[in-house]
């Protein structure tokens, strides 16, 4: 029973004093890789001769890389204990982000191709002599 | 027997002082995935805008990117001290960890200088927010991006005066875990700004 006891105890105390997801090796790919990415996005968009829309994939692509690199090295997702609710959470941020700037950029566009242009709303607003 | 006992009892008080902590910091992440929605907002109305120039600058004749890069590197370096402070913090070290914490308050710092004064250039030039839809959404994002910085360095005075007065505690410990995750937090949202705002903004995409 006591040595059972202690055994536990031993056990919490060390996963208690263990740093659990926070290591240096961590922090220096985390950082390495965040800076080949932000460079090569600056100078292929400085120096690079690629065409405008194959730049946008590249561009988010390098974003998206440098954005999961970060989550995982410095913000340590994805290392927990189930059930993985940070995880969840996350997940559900990037669903929420999407649907609001995907939704929004949208509807707007379409709104936009709907409008009048502005030389017959000129002649509109003449016409009906101001309203 | 008795020696047992008491051990437990130390044992089940460790387990839930672990557990109450576990649970703050779940916490701040989930203020940290509400606060993304606010981001997001100031993306999609940037997203919307970002031609509507009035006649003034568009972003290719306004951002110079060298610059930017200059601001992003700092943050970005100060992104991976804050981790080193962290270390520091855990392994109870605590010279390390206030100078840790100092050279990324120095970088934060920078990092907000010279977002300010690239700022109050637009501003002098005459680009300030109320010269267009594309710059009104420009500083709406950015700046709020900047708010936040402002904030992180200030509790992160706040936070080396405690290490200073009270050591590393684990309540000291706690409150340095959930500040190195909201610094790192900024330097995830600026992968975006600077994508997004100023690269495809070079690009005039």
């Amino acid at each position: 029973m006591k040595s059972q006891t202690r055994t536990v105890a031993a056990d919490v105390m060390v996963s208690l004093h263990q740093p659990e997801e926070a290591t240096l090796k961590k922090y220096v790919i985390g950082f390495t890789g965040s800076l080949v990415l932000t460079f090569g996005a600056y100078l292929l968009t400085q120096y690079g001769a690629l065409s405008k829309p194959v730049m946008i994939i590249v561009l988010a692509i390098l974003a998206l890389s440098q954005f999961v690199l970060q989550l995982i090295y410095f913000l340590h997702v994805g290392k927990e204990f189930s059930p993985r609710l940070k995880l969840l959470v996350t997940i559900f941020m990037v669903l929420i982000v999407f649907i609001l700037v995907a939704g929004s950029i949208w509807i707007m566009d379409n709104l936009k191709g709907r409008m009048m242009s502005q030389s017959n709303m000129v002649k509109y607003m003449n016409s009906q002599n101001g309203l | 027997m008795s020696e047992a006992v008491s051990e437990l009892k130390v044992t089940n008080k460790l387990i839930a002082k672990y557990d109450k902590d576990t649970k703050t910091i779940f916490g701040f992440w989930v203020y940290l995935m509400t606060d993304c929605v606010l981001f997001a907002s100031l993306f999609a109305v940037f997203a919307v805008l970002r031609h509507n120039t009035y006649g003034g600058p568009t972003a290719q004749g306004l951002f110079n990117l060298n610059y930017v890069m200059i601001e992003t590197m700092a943050l970005l370096t100060s992104s991976f001290t804050a981790g080193l402070a962290l270390l520091s913090a855990q392994r109870k070290r605590v010279k390390h960890t206030l100078f840790w914490f100092g050279v990324t308050f120095t970088l934060g710092l920078t990092f907000l200088i010279l977002e300010l004064s690239e700022f109050s250039r637009f501003v002098a030039q005459g680009d300030s927010w109320r010269r267009s839809g594309f710059l009104s959404s420009y500083f709406t994002l950015v700046g709020t991006h900047g708010l936040h910085i402002a904030i992180g360095l200030l509790w992160m005075l706040i936070m080396m005066a405690f290490i200073l007065k009270r050591g590393l505690n684990d309540t000291t410990l706690k409150r340095i875990r959930m500040l190195s995750l909201f610094w790192h937090f900024l330097d995830v949202v600026w992968i975006f700004i600077f994508t997004i705002v100023y690269l495809f903004g070079v690009l005039g995409v």
